[in-house]
């Protein structure tokens, strides 16, 4: 009773609150007011509902809270997939299922759907990238589409100017990026860690005033066009063999950036970024140099942005600012958080969920954001840890003599 | 006790650190000799932590020196020095508030200590090369035997905030022992603890003291302990050093007993 | 020397309204250290529900000063209500978290009210009503102050006034600076932290809501992306002037509005970001602590 009570308080509250907005459309060329009363009715059920839902979250939340407290721990309980993937035999198994899958894929699919497949892989690397800055290291940079834009640049004006090919600029892109990262992170990475946000969301949207306005340099909001696909030996391909072409030159690239950060998650280095973001203080003070190890995290990210931006501009052969927004990043950046802050398994599948997910339920896309905004503020709520939380390596031992189990 | 001949390892001349107006350590002289257990006590805000944070480099104090002189290494100043430098020279901390890297298990929290003592760098990380294998297999193995060493083997691979109160101070002191100080300086080790638990702190700072041969600096409000292993005892009050000497001495110092002690020392 | 006038109270206009969406930033920071990203869109939709007030109104046929104070007063009232009620839904049960927690929240929140207010509404510019009249006084000096512009600079000193007043004299403007100075001490010596933080809220939105009137009343016209690069300037400009100082957020939107001016005016209109960008870079190596903050070392 009282439950139903503060329920049907909460939903007048909001039925206020939407009022205006909801309700109301003005319309001030025709002179005349729209009302929309079925939209109060719908925000008034719909809330009713989910205060009941919000407050049994968390209720068991508190309780998980209470019991990891008392000793009784379910909260790093890994999760159904985590438990899967740690059967060895089992996780060959399905590793060989999928590679096979992501192999055949064009040859089974056409090229309409390989090309939603390279956005997604796409995103999967940005979002790897990102995982070194934001979730291993604990960095969170909002600007990171400007490294994505700097690779994405570098190949269009190297490619326009001198005729450079994809294949030279794609490690040339991912080091030029990393310099950027270095130049940029030297002054900002001693701030304070939500000043550093807030620097790296203004250098991401400078470099699009930049783009935008330096026209001589950048061709200005027109961008540039005709950039040249990648070659394969001087082969004439139709669109269809590019795509795929594109295509296995992303698996190639996903299964690269899957390898090379799950081998620095698991170093020296990657536990040093962990440690940076657990506790800063105590990193400092167990005699690890903060101002390096923030930067190689900074830079790191940045590399993958810059690589996979050639391949963004390689792909697409055109390429202009409007490509490189704010909204980007906070896509990406949602990847990292919903997917699993650190857990690379995780962001691979926060990616594929949130670039597939639109492009398939079309009718979806257009609440595209206002989900992935809401799913930001949930997931920080209810579980911090993302889909797949990141799970650190176990070390084996018999008595002193041990063998390590990587993976 | 004949400490003149003694290898002094950390000597701070007149230290001082100003908050603002507050002066919360003023002028304070002290040092640790090799082999040697040393207790800093007094009342609460007496300014012991922050002693702690000038000579670990978390500050910078406002006047005086800290110099060491690590066996074999020529003498540094470390004023102003940054935590990270003062680490690698050789002394390690623990904190008064347990701060332990939450969300990694228990052997990487000792494995971060190991960080400045090896040196694989971002391509022997992403390529593993022998060499890298080699050394992060004994990361892991001297990482691991610190943990036998304070007890914490079993729980090797349990999340670190697992772990109950006492052995997350354990744990502390095992993490600061793997960058190999010749000093380590606790902060409140037994705080928080059951008198068995501090029996087995007090055996276990004997332990490496004599067998690793570490130095230890220790603030401590459990009395028991103090004066059962303390070599010296530096008593602070009001960010000033008002006595120090043997336990014996200190025990019946009228004016450690005035200021803070009180009957405690007779109990 | 005309033109130097007119860009430094064009700058001055600018700033002072960068100050009043700063405060809302620096208030909720020195309590609580959280940056509210939501911030500038508490400010949008302040200038979104003045919008539809004004256009309901008129078209129902009603005019003149009624409308600007109805209009106003009830964004203010949606402005504190979102305000509020954001910081319960997405703050509070995040109080005690890993520090980046709320903050990623409060990322969420700013692209949720975004994209509230673009579907429930229009992704188009609106155009706002100017509903400054232009005053006959102002004739002579018009052509280097605008009526609105005035507005706007005594609105900003009134409102700052009437806020420091609040901070130094009411019984809740103790307690938020007492919660400011150390929150558990506060909440053992009685403070009631949960109210001081929601009242901090909700001035903070009612500023902002002020400030949101004035501006699209000023440019004439409303978006629903408007409160994004509003957001991020002021929290520029509370950064600048020392976050969680009061008089340093309003330092710190004068400073940021004359940069701003000047360059535009002087240098090149194109780069005016990159300029409040820059400067804010440059502050923060230079002096971390900004411009009123005063260098606190953290307790270890
Ligand atoms: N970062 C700081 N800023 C301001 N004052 C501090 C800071 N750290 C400690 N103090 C003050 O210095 C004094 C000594 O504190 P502390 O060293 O923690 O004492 P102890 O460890 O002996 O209990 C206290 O009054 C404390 O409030
Ligand atoms: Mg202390």
């Amino acid at each position: 009773m009282k439950n139903l009570k503060q329920s049907l308080a909460v939903s007048l509250w909001f039925i206020f609150l939407t009022f205006p907005l909801m309700v109301i459309k003005v319309n001030t060329t025709d002179q005349f007011v729209q009302w929309r009363w079925m939209n109060m009715l719908w925000v008034g059920l719909t809330i009713f509902v989910l205060s009941f839902v919000w407050r049994y979250a968390l209720n068991r939340k508190e309780a998980r809270q209470m019991a990891a407290m008392s000793g009784q721990d379910d909260q790093d309980k890994p999760s159904k997939i985590q438990v899967l993937f740690e059967n060895q035999a089992l996780r060959t198994k399905l590793l060989f299922g999928l590679l096979a899958f992501a192999l055949v894929f064009p040859w089974v699919f056409d090229t309409y759907q390989s090309t939603i497949m390279i956005s997604a892989l796409i995103y999967v690397v940005l979002g790897l990238g990102l995982n070194i800055t934001v979730g291993l290291a604990g960095l969170l940079d909002l600007g990171y589409v400007a490294f994505f834009a700097v690779g994405a640049y570098a190949y269009a004006l190297l490619n326009y100017h001198f005729g450079l090919g994809f294949w030279t600029i794609l490690p040339v892109g991912g080091i030029l990026s990393c310099l950027f990262g270095v130049i940029l992170g030297f002054p900002i990475l001693r701030l304070r860690g939500d000043y550093l946000a807030i620097v790296t969301l203004g250098f991401g949207m400078i470099i699009k005033v930049v783009l935008e306005n330096w026209s001589a340099f950048s061709f200005g909001p027109s961008g540039i066009a005709n950039i040249d696909k990648p070659g394969l030996f001087g082969l004439d391909m139709d669109i269809a063999a590019s795509t795929t072409y594109i295509y296995y030159i992303m698996i190639g690239l996903v299964i690269l950036t899957i390898v090379v950060t799950g081998r620095l998650k698991h170093s020296r280095i990657g536990r040093a970024w962990i440690a940076l973001r657990e506790d800063e203080i105590a990193c400092v003070a167990m005699g690890i140099d903060i101002a390096r190890t923030k930067l190689s995290a900074y830079a790191l990210g940045a590399f993958w942005a810059g690589m996979v931006g050639v391949m963004f501009a390689a792909k697409t052969t055109f390429i202009n600012p409007a490509s490189f927004t704010f909204m980007e990043s906070a896509i990406i950046l949602s990847i990292v958080v919903l997917g699993g802050m650190g857990s690379i398994l995780g962001v691979i599948i926060g990616a594929m969920i949130l670039i597939l997910m639109p492009e398939y339920l079309r009718a979806f896309s257009e609440y595209r954001m206002i989900i992935f905004g809401a799913a930001m503020v949930l997931m920080m709520i209810f579980r911090p840890q993302g889909i797949i939380s990141n799970i650190r390596q176990k070390y084996e031992f018999k008595g002193l003599k041990e063998k390590t189990d990587n993976v | 006790m004949s400490d003149t001949e003694k290898h002094v390892l950390l000597e701070v001349k007149g230290l001082t650190m100003d908050f603002g107006g507050l002066r919360a350590v003023d002028s304070i002289d002290l040092s640790v000799s090799e082999g040697e257990i040393a207790a800093l006590i007094g009342p609460n805000g007496a300014g012991k932590t922050t002693f702690f944070n000038c000579v670990t480099g978390i500050y910078t104090p406002t006047s005086g020196d800290i110099l060491i002189h690590p066996k074999g290494k020529p003498t540094r100043r470390v004023n102003g020095k940054k935590p990270n430098i003062v680490t690698s020279l050789g002394m390690a901390r623990t904190f008064q508030n347990i701060r332990l890297f939450p969300d990694m298990t228990v052997l990487e929290n000792v494995m971060i200590g190991r960080h400045c003592r090896t040196r694989t760098g971002l391509t022997g990380a992403i390529l593993r090369g022998a060499a890298a294998r080699k050394e992060e297999q004994q990361i892991v193995e001297s990482s691991y035997q610190l943990l036998e060493q304070v007890g914490l083997a079993e729980f090797a691979n349990e999340y670190s905030k697992n772990l109950p109160y006492g052995a997350q101070r354990r744990l502390e002191i095992a993490r600061a022992m793997a960058t190999e100080p010749f000093l380590l300086l606790l902060d409140e080790p037994a705080a928080g603890m059951n008198p068995q638990e501090t029996d087995d702190l007090d055996a276990l700072i004997c332990r490496i003291r004599d067998e690793v041969k570490i130095a230890i600096l220790l603030i401590e409000h459990d009395m028991k302990l103090v004066m059962n292993i303390s070599d010296n005892i530096h008593v602070m009050e009001y960010g000033k050093k008002i006595a120090d000497g043997t336990p014996l001495e200190i025990k019946d110092n009228p004016k450690v007993i005035e200021a803070y002690l009180g009957e405690e020392v007779d109990a | 020397m005309e033109y130097f006038i007119e860009l430094f109270l064009s700058g001055l206009t600018r700033g002072s309204i960068y100050a009043l969406i700063a405060l809302g930033y620096t208030m909720v920071y020195g309590i609580i250290q959280l940056i509210n990203f939501a911030h500038g869109e508490i400010y949008m939709i302040g200038a979104f529900v003045a919008y539809i007030v004004c256009g309901v109104m008129t078209i129902y046929g009603f005019h003149g000063v009624s409308v600007l104070i109805i209009a106003g007063m009830l964004a203010i009232i949606y402005s504190c209500a979102y305000g509020y009620t954001l910081e319960k839904v997405a703050y509070r049960p995040l109080r005690g978290a890993p520090r980046l927690s709320p903050l990623i929240s409060a990322i969420g929140m700013s692209i949720f009210l975004q994209n509230y207010v673009l579907l429930a509404q229009t992704s188009d510019f609106l155009p706002f009503p100017a509903l400054i009249p232009d005053f006959e006084f102002m004739e002579p000096v018009a052509h280097i102050i605008g009526s609105a512009e005035l507005v706007i600079l005594i609105t900003t000193l009134v409102t700052m006034i009437l806020l420091t007043l609040l901070i130094k004299y009411t019984k809740i403007g103790k307690a938020m600076r007492a919660t400011q100075q150390d929150m558990s001490m506060a909440r053992l010596v009685g403070i009631n932290v949960d109210q001081v933080i929601s009242v901090t809220f909700i001035i903070g939105s009612a500023l902002a809501a002020i400030g949101g009137v004035l501006v699209a009343s000023y440019i004439g016209q409303v978006n629903f992306y408007i409160g994004f690069l509003a957001g991020v300037k002021a929290f520029t400009a509370a950064v600048l002037g020392g976050i969680g100082s009061v008089p340093g957020a309003v330092i710190g939107g004068l400073v940021l509005g004359l940069t701003e001016s000047f360059a535009a005016g002087y240098i090149s209109s194109d780069y005016e970001d990159v300029f409040a960008f820059g400067l804010l870079v440059l502050i923060l190596i230079l002096r971390p602590s900004g411009i009123m903050g005063r260098t606190t070392k953290q307790k270890v």
